[in-house]
């Protein structure tokens, strides 16, 4: 009925904007970064750029693994809690054999979070319980194993050799570790998902399973590894984390994966499945990096920040779901329906 | 589709053996497992006044299990309770230091968690394509960040003395958050069961395209129903800032989790259609008095917390196992 009168309204020109969402995505960054810099000169100055980035770092590269978890479908909310695992076996490890490499220390960390990402994605994939149930009870049993093994003490920064904090602060061709781990990750996933078969099969499952069931996918094992990814990249961040604030605590990264899922939200990615682009969530965790970054520098309360950042996921996900709609307007109308 | 037939050929001749079958029976027999097994580990655990004062501590977030299980059944869910307890509560704490007089602020506590709830029904039923998930994630966290907004990291209380009652009160040795929450149990197991809005809660939750074709008025009934849960979150927020006696911005942090699973433990399917408020109500007491026993024997939270989830997933487990083998039996 109203699907009528829209349609006559519906221009050509809006179609252009779903397809480059992310351009729109884009120019609010450079408005916004331009606004503050009008505020504060000291918005853009290189220390502050690479502080932002490195501050963002840890944000994209959980964004690429809950984007593929998304995409079929699914969430995880015990990415928190399996990076909070991960940092606190690497942190006492470490502290028990400062020896130990920093290399093995990540290998390690990522192997934890492999195991939990493993458990959750065989709850999801073979006994079929929903995503948003199973990764909430096992973001409890996580963040009460993380507990259990620390007995509620805290693994601080004389605990750790200087190696093992030098993996976040130490600098790589002159850019932050952590920056460089991120583009590394960004370059693995975007082969990932663009070139390889599997890769591919995640999407295919995600836009609709059950033609990706007849057309021959195994779709349990793909939700068990967009899982496992998951768990794999959450152990990974849970070391960096450790390594970043020189300290691991039982509550370390207490609710983080909802900042993970708006970055996800706000690059694009359709909590309905099937879409999302590696391009559009590291904008996605730019922008949420540039508000926790330069609210404080325009003298922003830091009370306000929290709002702030829901108010600007809100209209996000609105103006996303209005373009879609024009979008599909004009689809129809094209093609005289 | 098999079972739906069953379960309505099973409404019309009773038998025995599908009303023990029902999921509340299996809630029943793991409560008593878990008495008996508290009351095993510590001596401590059967003593009727201590178990009478443990319901006080876990029953200001069993208020929102009875309008969360009409979200699911309606196949939504809402995630955003927690911060709807902590806005109003926060707010009727800032009225009332401001020298807004008590009953006021508690009325203004209870119009902003049922705003709240609004407001998630409204940007629910106007933008479809965004499921309950997405919407209520960004309001849960805007009304967390509205309850910073108005305290920043300040702690607010100092109530009257009368406001303790909520929390703590008995009425003729009865707690009076139990009374209160019995009274609304029956009442949303009256709506829910009984009521033709009831009815249409069902449909929606199990065919929201044919209910729609049926004349129900769907947009409205999600609306009332996340208004609902606004609402009882206020209620909510009421009962825990006067057990705490002083709230913080950061108050019932983790409560939607706990809620959810709650109602899911009860037998409430999140993919909708199904479950009953009598099974929440086993759920709540069965999570209450485990955590409670699992506490006298000085099991910290965080750790409860791993018990809580194995039950959870356990619970969404078994019946898929079952379905599991009756596919294999029919192959």
């Amino acid at each position: 009925m109203s699907e009528v009168v829209l349609m006559k309204k519906s221009k050509r020109r809006t179609a252009a904007i779903g397809r480059f969402r992310e351009l729109g995505l884009l120019a609010f960054i450079v408005v916004l970064s331009a606004l503050v810099q009008l505020r504060n000169p000291n918005f853009l100055t290189f220390e502050n750029i690479n502080d932002m980035l490195t501050n963002t770092a840890i944000l994209s590269i959980l964004a690429v693994g809950m984007m593929l978890v998304i995409v079929t479908r699914g969430i995880d909310l015990s990415v928190g809690a399996t990076l909070a695992l991960s940092g606190m076996v690497t942190a006492m490890t470490i502290s028990e054999y400062p020896q130990l490499h920093p290399l093995l220390a990540i290998a390690l960390g990522t192997l934890v979070g492999i195991a939990c990402g493993a458990i959750l994605g065989f709850i999801i994939a073979i006994t079929g319980v929903l995503p948003i149930i199973a990764t909430l009870g096992m973001m409890n049993v996580y963040r009460g194993l993380t507990f259990m093994i620390s007995d509620g003490k805290w693994v601080s920064a004389h605990q750790m050799p200087d190696s093992f904090k030098k993996i976040a602060t130490g600098t790589l061709f002159g850019v932050n570790t952590l920056v460089v781990i991120a583009i590394i990750v960004y370059v693995v996933f975007y082969y990932f998902i663009e070139h390889t078969r599997t890769g591919r099969q995640i999407y295919a499952v995600g836009s609709n399973p059950e033609s990706a069931r007849i057309s021959g996918i195994n779709n349990a094992f793909v939700l068990w590894l967009v899982y496992t990814i998951m768990g794999g990249l959450a152990g990974l961040t849970g070391v960096l984390w450790v390594s970043k604030f020189a300290s691991a605590q039982a509550d370390t990264a207490m609710s983080y994966e909802l900042s993970v899922i708006a970055a996800c939200v706000l690059g694009g990615v359709s909590i309905a499945g099937g879409s999302g682009k590696i391009s559009g969530i590291i904008l996605g965790s730019v922008l949420l990096g540039i508000l926790n970054n330069a609210l404080p520098l325009i003298n922003v309360s830091p009370f306000w920040q929290l709002g702030i950042q829901g108010l600007i996921i809100l209209v996000a996900v609105i103006v996303n779901a209005l373009v879609k709609r024009r979008v599909q307007r004009n689809q129809m109308m094209r093609r005289k329906i | 589709m098999m079972a739906e037939t069953r379960a309505i050929a099973g409404k019309k001749t009773f038998s025995w053996k599908s009303f023990f079958l029902q999921w509340e029976w299996m809630l029943v027999l793991l409560f008593v497992a878990v008495n008996i097994i508290n009351a095993n580990l510590s001596p401590y655990y059967l003593d009727p006044a201590s178990l009478r004062d443990a319901t006080m501590l876990f029953l200001d977030k069993a208020f929102i299990v009875l309008p969360m299980v009409l979200v699911l059944v309606l196949g939504d869910i809402d995630i955003s309770v927690a911060s709807t307890v902590a806005l109003s509560s926060v707010v009727m704490a800032d009225l009332y230091t401001r020298g807004v007089p008590m009953p006021a602020a508690m009325l203004i506590c209870l119009a902003v968690g049922t705003l709240c709830g609004f407001l998630n029904g409204i940007l629910i039923v106007k933008f479809k394509e965004l499921s309950a998930v997405i919407v209520t994630l960004a309001t849960m966290i805007i009304y967390r960040g509205a309850a910073y907004m108005i305290l920043e990291d300040q702690a607010a209380g100092q109530f009257p003395d009368w406001f303790r009652f909520l929390g703590w009160g008995y009425v003729g040795g009865i707690p009076f958050i139990l009374i209160v929450f019995i009274v609304f149990a029956v009442v949303f197991a009256l709506l829910l069961h009984k009521t033709t809005f009831g009815r249409k809660v069902y449909a929606i939750g199990n065919n929201v395209t044919a209910s729609l074709f049926s004349g129900v008025q769907v947009d409205k009934i999600k609306i009332v129903v996340f208004t609902l849960a606004g609402l009882m979150a206020a209620v909510a927020a009421l009962f825990l800032t006067s057990r705490m006696g002083s709230t913080r911005p950061n108050v019932a942090m983790g409560y939607e989790l706990e809620v959810i699973a709650m109602a899911v433990l009860g037998g409430v399917s999140t993919s909708g259609g199904k479950g009953r408020i009598a099974g929440a109500v086993l759920a709540i007491f069965l999570v209450g008095f485990l955590r409670y026993g699992l506490g006298l024997i000085n099991v910290p939270a965080q750790v409860q917390l791993i018990v809580v989830g194995l039950l959870l997933i356990g619970a969404v487990m078994v019946p898929n196992v079952r379905i599991w083998t009756k596919i294999r039996l029919q192959k």
